[in-house]
């Protein structure tokens, strides 16, 4: 904790009159008003941005998969942006083989009360890599690595990139591809014979079972607890 | 298969005719009528048929009326166990180690369409039925059951226990997995059981 806990009131930096929240009524399903940060993307970032939608009165910037960790950056840290909270990683691929798979970052900012969706375009044939932001935003760490699970996306930069739904020694690839099918890939007894020849521990890696590494996270106190012989639990 | 394939027994072997005395017959009435009615339940709820499960066990349907009321929430004091819900396959692992964890005499009680054949779950992440990993005495349909039906299925096993017979050695048998595929049952019987049924044959599949 580096700062104190301050309470985050919606919608405070944009002035000092704030609308209460109320439900949007008549929503236009495309000529809504863009999210004005779009508007300061391309300002800054020039033809990194590609694209603007906006659908529903929801944003939607398409960026340059090659800047999108200096794009969130920006959005995280400028005072005009001030994205201080990522809701959602995770990717869609369609039907249609020519579609590219999309890979989609949620940002909202509280204290200007914004949405913004960030989305890159992973073309068929090129490798599936896109830059993280778990240096940005801690919450990514899971998300990512869900989005890995399932997409087989790598990205770049993650700390600790591996499966996390599924359990880690699975064979069978990345079942929300469109070319997974829909009972797996081996059959029925086989899928069993794999996951039963496993420890219940075995899908944990070594460093959340160990306990030895959180020792020195303890007090002094409950170390020296702990070095006189109590047990503790069972 | 090299599996040990538990015999079905349809008449109880005691020897020669009245070799089974009326001590023997009036304790296994005795012994079965303290199991039967105090079966202790594990409860292992993983969806929404817990819900209804906990809805058994609270005062309305009151299970406490059948001798069940102490939940066993440690699967080592448990004698039934109550599967409530479907099992991925990550789960697996540790319900097969739950119930080796039970003592016996234990049976199991398979509630809900998903815990018995993975019901609309027809998918890569779903065990199509907890009998490709442990053994099932009763399995009780709907989805999720009635607490009715929930207990009328315990009744159903309350029947089954007053049924058995100390002289009868294979019910207590301990069936050991295969060691090279730590299975049950044999491999092609899986498959053919979970072959997709009903409307999931027609389901669309990826046509890449």
């Amino acid at each position: 904790m580096s700062e104190s806990f301050l309470p985050v009131l919606a919608g405070h930096a944009e002035g000092t009159e704030v609308a209460a929240p109320s439900t949007p009524r008549n929503i236009p399903y495309r000529d809504g008003t863009p999210n004005p940060s779009a508007e300061a993307l391309r300002a800054r970032f020039g033809e990194a941005v590609q694209r603007v939608d906006v659908v529903w009165d929801e944003t939607t910037v398409f960026v340059d998969r090659a800047r999108v960790a200096e794009i969130v950056q920006w959005l995280h840290d400028d005072p005009s942006q001030r994205y201080d909270y990522l809701s959602d990683v995770t990717a869609v691929e369609y039907r249609d083989v020519d579609r590219p798979i999309e890979v989609v970052w949620h940002l909202r900012s509280l204290p200007y009360r914004r949405f913004l969706r960030l989305k890159t375009l992973l073309y068929k044939g090129q490798p599936l890599v896109v830059p993280s932001v778990w240096a940005i935003y801690k919450s990514a760490d899971w998300m990512e690595r869900e989005c890995y699970d399932m997409f087989g996306i790598r990205f770049d930069g993650h700390p600790d990139l591996r499966r996390i739904l599924m359990w880690e020694q699975y064979k069978e690839g990345f079942p929300l591809r469109k070319d997974f099918p829909l009972r797996g890939r081996f059959s029925r007894s086989e899928q069993l014979r794999q996951i039963l020849a496993l420890n219940p521990e075995a899908k944990y890696s070594m460093e959340e079972l160990s306990v030895l590494d959180a020792f020195d996270e303890l007090s002094l106190e409950q170390r020296q607890r702990l070095r006189a012989g109590e047990k503790v639990g069972e | 298969m090299g599996l040990d394939t538990r015999r079905v027994e349809t008449n109880v072997d005691v020897g020669s005719a009245g070799s089974e005395s009326w001590v023997t017959t009036k304790l296994d009435f005795l012994v079965n009528w303290g199991r039967a009615n105090s079966l202790w339940p594990m409860p292992f709820g993983t969806a929404c048929c817990a819900i209804e499960f906990m809805a058994t066990a609270a005062s309305k349907f009151d299970l406490a009326r059948f001798g069940m009321e102490r939940m066993s929430f440690s699967p080592r004091q448990a004698d039934v166990l109550i599967c409530a819900g479907r099992v991925p396959f990550k789960l697996a692992p540790v319900l097969r180690r739950i119930w080796q964890q039970m003592p016996q005499p234990k049976w199991c009680i398979s509630m809900g369409a998903c815990a018995s054949s993975g019901g609309m779950f027809d998918n890569y992440a779903v065990v199509q039925g907890i009998d490709t990993i442990i053994p099932v005495d009763v399995y009780v349909p709907g989805c999720p059951p009635r607490p009715e039906g929930l207990m009328y299925g315990i009744m159903m096993l309350q029947e089954k226990v007053k049924k058995e017979r100390m002289a009868d050695k294979s019910l207590r048998n301990e069936m050991e997995p295969d060691p090279r595929s730590q299975l049950y049952i044999p491999p092609p019987l899986i498959d053919e059981v979970s072959e997709p049924f009903g409307n999931s044959v027609h389901q669309t599949r990826s046509g890449l």
